[in-house]
Order: C-alpha cells, then structure tokens, then sequence
C-alpha cells in the first residue's frame, strides 16, 4: 500500500490545522520560517549533532534482549532512548526546540508535562542554553512523578502546578497555551509532544525522527534485513513517530502503536484516542480525541502519567486510517506486570509509558513467525518507582 | 454586548440573566456555549463552563435560553470549534442556533485559513461568522480579516485570553481606527473590559464593548439567583449611564 504525503501544510489529510486563537497565528508563522530557516542552517544542524553526541549519548544503542526474545519467541531489539540524557527520548525535542527559540530570539521557555520527563529535559535544555523555563504540571501528575518535580526544581526551571479537570496533562498543556497567548511575544512554548497546532506536530516529528533514522541503520547491521514490526507506546505520541518514520517508506515493516487501554477501552477510564476516539479538536488539532456526542473532551485514566491524555498527534490518526500503522492497547495492569518483567528479564527498569509497548509484545503480539521486533524502549523507570510500589502496597 | 455563558448558574437563571440584559438596554447578547477546554479564556469563563458541564448543561440548553430572548435583541452565539462541529457537523449547528433564533456566531478557535469550508458553510446558511482580530495581527491579514467579516468584527483588545485588566493598552484606539478604516461592518472590542469607565473609554473609539468575565464573575460570586440577576443589572445600568445611553 502506498501512502500520500499530506499536500496541505500542517494537515495529515483531514487532520492536524491551526484551531488556535487569533492572538497565536503569527507566532505560528513565526515558528514555520524560524523553523525551516535553521534546518538550511548547516551552523544549526552542526550544533545540534554536536549535542546530541557529546551531551545526550546519541546514538542511543540498539539492544538485542535475549530474555524477553525467548519469551516472545523472536529476537527483539530495544532501541533504548531510556539511556539517553535525562532518561527519555524527550530531550530530543527539547534540546531542539530551546535551541530554535533562542535563535528566534525568544528569553523565556514555558513546558508542560504529564509523566515529568519532557518538564526535565525542557529544564534541562533551559540550564544548559541559560533560559528562563516554566513548566506547567497537573498537580495530580506532581503528586505522582514527586522525583522529576524535584528534578526540575534542581535545574533551575519553575513548576506551576495546574488545578483544572483531573489535574493532569491535558489541563497542563491549556495551562501552557493560555500562558503563550498572554506572553507569545517573549515566550517559546516547547510542546512535548507531535501534538498542538501546526507546526508543532511536524516540527517535533522533525527533531524526534532521529530516534527511527538511527534504529533502521543498526538493525541492518544487526540482522542485515529490516524488522517485521516496529513498535512504540503511544499517548500524544512522539516516540511513536520517531521511532516509526525512518521505517513508513519500507512496506514490509509493520508499525505497531501501542495506547493505553487503562481499566479497558469498554469502561471510561482508558487512554485510547485512537483505539476509542471521535474525529475533534483538542489543544489546536484536529485528530481522535476521547469526546462525548456534542465535542466536550473526556477526562482520560492511565497508570502511566505519559499516556494520560485524550488525544493523538495528528498524524497517527492520518496513520490509522491510512492503514499504514496499526493502533492496539494493554491496560495498566498488563503494563505492569511487564514493567516487573523486563525488570527481571533483562535487568532494566522501563517506563510505565514504555511498558506498554514491552507488555503487548508479552501479550497479544507473542509471535514466532520468521522475522524479527524493534521496540522503542522509550524511557527508563526510576520515576514510577513510587507508583508501582504504591499499588503493591494498596 | 454583555457576554453570558449560556446555562449557567443553572439553564433557569441563565434565561432569566439573558433577559435581565435585554431589560437593561443592552444592543446584543453574546451567548457562551459551554466547552470543557476553552483556550481562549482566562480562568472566570473557564470555572463557568466547567461548572455548566458538570451540571449536564447541553447545546440544547443553551438554545433554550437564546429561545427566550432573541426575540428582544440580536443573539451571537460564542462556541468553539468542537461545538460547531459537534457529532452531526457545521450545517446542523447553523440550522438549530438559526431555528433558535441566533444570528451569528463567534469561533474563537476557528481564525482565517483553518477550515474554511466550515465558515462559508455556517456563513451561507445566514449564521454570520464574526471574525477576531488581535493585536498580533499584522495589517495585511486584518485587511483580509476585515474582508470576511459578517455582522461584525471582534477586536481583541489585548493579548491574552478572555479577564478583566486593570488598564487596557494605549495601542488599543490604533488598532481600532485601523480596522475601522477596513471594514464595512461595525467593529467591536473585548477581552479585559470590566469596569463601566473602561467600557465608557472603548465605547468612545469603537462601535460596540463586550463585556464578559466581569458579568460572569458577578453571576459566579452571586448568593442565588435573584441576587445574580440584580448584580448584572445594576452593573449593565451603571455601563450604560457611564456610556452615556
């Protein structure tokens, strides 16, 4: 199956746009230049090679887990962004992006975050470039990422707690976007995700791709073909079109995206937008967001902070209905009975958010056709220590 | 052009604040369809249609209450994107805020370029989209802005979301003339106005005032209805005297 590339700029088919106040088009426009002058920049693509080696570890290795392959019943290959700077594919991004808004000029970085690893890595491209950062975080997530908020704290960036809603990512990211509206002529907002208004949905598929475009090269090596599957957890989804863009052209490799399913996608506490949404506007896109019948955005569950979002980058939708990736689920407790079991197996302690994706491979995705996985292994840990502890504990 | 969000405090004292504004000799009611995730508001608008949902407010709610009055005066309504859209698209909204009796609707998520086929949809059935211009705008692209314009145009008077400002900025009366010069509709200012001098001071450089948080505030902080209704009234009167009507 072939797939057309969207002709429209910021839209993947019908969906992605510009749903945005008035006040926010000329940042956006603003943005698409700053953008597509510094990536003509061999000056701006030289510095954030450099540190992406030298200060983020990249490339990150890719990993044959010989346990969890004996387990599925093929090889699989973690591509581990858990090893990079920070602990997650996160400062990808951000390093990136802090790196354009100081070239555009702008004094001031505001974040948001969920699971707390894009408020560090944005605190942590803000201490290293010396800009002032803001990050905005539900106090809900605050409560249960507590190490990450300290983390912040300690790089110098400032946490807003958010108290709207479920007090979680998707009243962070409006806390972040009414924050631009009323700053947008001194502020960056460096989004988290492939989410947001265009071009934010590009623009972070563009700093997050290096993630695929390294993994394809290694996994030649390794095994002198492509994988049969590639596969990544998905909330707003930005490791999930890092690791699959590298691979969209090569037809064979099936792109597997993994959401939440929280108690099940047959209750109202689940995380799939994609598995279980409505075609809706959430946070300036146009994509499948968890709504009711009138266009009112539902509250989303999961365990994991990360995937606690009623939305989708627009372009895994345009992605499913494509059929070129394939959207699936496993509940939180599936995710953490694999996040125990790569702890065992391999002696690495994975994300929640990532777990989801290790514990399909366990579950529905056991295979042992001939050909081999490629898993984005995401994020590390650390930081869901206390929660899953906390559910042992209960 | 006092601002309402519709079904709130609850839909029966919504109606009777709407007409509470047509008593007070208001030119036209801006009317809020409650949305969960409104970013062009500040916090007072946004504590209201959260509350409205959390109640069970619906669309059908909020017609009722345009229903009641817009006999006595213009009705706009104030929806966002999704609302628009809804489960059953663009042509069904226009034609069930029409048959309520609405004449326009404001779409603050919905600036020029996005979707433009839903405007034209909206704007063909006789549901006059209102277009927004901010003080980011630049001069080429509020001509553009101006040339779309049906009923009139919203000038945003500062940047930021929708709450009241202790002063409105000096590059406001610019903005305004400049647009004036544009368009062939009237030009009305929001955003920030919440005291019956400051609505005086933008009613002198502009052909309307919308006031929003400061109404819904009064409503917010209000004991009860009767108290709700009596806060805006007072407040719309004094306006309109500060105004000079």
């Amino acid at each position: 199956m072939k797939v057309e590339s969207p002709h429209v700029p910021g839209r993947f088919g019908p969906y992605g746009g510009r749903y945005v106040p008035e006040t926010l088009i000329p940042a956006l426009d603003e943005l698409v230049a700053a953008w597509a002058e510094a990536r003509a920049d061999p000056a701006f693509s030289e510095q954030l090679a450099g540190l992406q080696r030298d200060y983020v570890g990249r490339p990150t290795p890719l990993y044959l887990a010989s346990r969890l392959s004996q387990r599925v019943g093929r090889n699989v290959y973690l591509k581990r962004e858990d090893l990079a700077h920070t602990g997650a594919h996160k400062i990808n991004n951000a390093l990136g992006q802090v790196l354009l808004a100081k070239r555009m000029g702008k004094p001031r970085i505001i974040a948001e975050t969920g699971a707390g690893q894009h408020g560090v890595a944005a605190a942590t491209a803000c201490a290293l470039l010396d800009v002032e950062c803001v990050v905005y975080m539900g106090s809900e997530d605050i409560r249960r990422q507590r190490p990450n908020v300290e983390r912040m704290g300690l790089l110098g960036a400032e946490v807003v707690p958010v108290e709207a809603g479920a007090r979680t990512l998707k009243e962070a990211v409006s806390a972040a976007i009414r924050d631009w509206v009323a700053n947008v002529e001194t502020t960056h907002y460096v989004i988290g995700s492939v989410v947001g208004p265009a071009p934010f949905p590009t623009l972070v598929r563009d700093l997050q791709r290096v993630i695929g475009d390294e993994a394809r090269v290694q996994a030649l090596e390794a095994e002198g073909a492509l994988p049969a599957r590639v596969i990544a957890c998905v909330g707003g989804g930005s490791n999930a079109i890092g690791t699959f863009t590298a691979f969209v052209p090569d037809e064979n490799v099936a792109l597997i995206g993994v959401e939440a399913a929280g108690d099940g996608v047959d209750t109202d506490r689940h995380g799939a937008s994609l598995s279980a949404g409505r075609t809706s506007v959430l946070h300036g896109s146009m994509s499948s967001v968890i709504a009711d019948d009138e266009g009112q955005i539902l509250e989303a569950h999961s365990i994991s902070a990360g995937l606690d979002y009623p939305g989708v980058g627009p372009e895994h939708a345009y992605l499913r209905d494509t059929g070129r990736a394939e959207y699936v689920s496993v509940t939180d407790l599936e995710a953490v009975s694999a996040f125990r079991e790569l702890s065992r197996l391999e002696g690495i302690i994975p994300a929640l958010e990532s777990s989801h994706a290790i514990a399909w491979l366990l579950g529905q995705g056991r295979s042992t056709e001939p050909g081999y996985d490629l898993v984005c292994l995401s994020g590390r840990g650390d930081k869901d220590l206390a929660e899953v502890i906390g559910l042992e504990d209960a | 052009m006092p601002y309402m969000m519709g079904g709130f405090p609850d839909p029966e004292t919504s109606i009777r604040i709407a007409n509470a504004y047509a008593d007070s000799g208001a030119d036209l009611i801006e009317l809020g369809v409650p949305y969960s995730d409104p970013l062009a508001d500040g916090p007072v608008i946004h504590e209201a249609a959260t509350s409205a949902l959390a109640a069970g407010v619906r669309f059908e709610d909020v017609l009722e209450a345009c229903r009641a009055v817009s006999g006595r005066l213009p009705v706009v309504l104030m929806a966002y994107t999704n609302m628009v859209l809804g489960s059953q698209g663009p042509a069904a909204f226009a034609e069930r805020s029409l048959a309520a009796g609405a004449c326009g609707v404001i779409v603050p998520d919905l600036p020029l370029g996005e979707d433009e086929p839903t405007r034209d949809l909206l704007n063909s059935a006789g549901l006059s989209v209102v277009p927004l211009i901010a003080p980011t705008t630049p001069e080429k692209r509020q001509t553009e802005i101006c040339r779309l314009a049906a009923g009139f145009v919203y000038v945003v008077s500062t940047v930021g979301t929708t709450g009241e400002r202790n002063e409105l900025p000096a590059e406001l009366q610019g903005l305004v003339a400049g647009v004036s010069a544009e368009a062939d509709v009237p030009v009305a200012v929001g955003f920030g106005i919440g005291t019956a001098e400051q609505a005086a001071e933008v009613g002198r450089i502009s052909d309307g005032v919308i006031i929003g948080s400061k109404l819904v505030r009064l409503v917010a902080d209000a004991d009860g209805g009767d108290q709700a209704v009596a806060a805006v009234s007072r407040f719309l009167e004094q306006t309109r005297r500060a105004m000079g009507g």
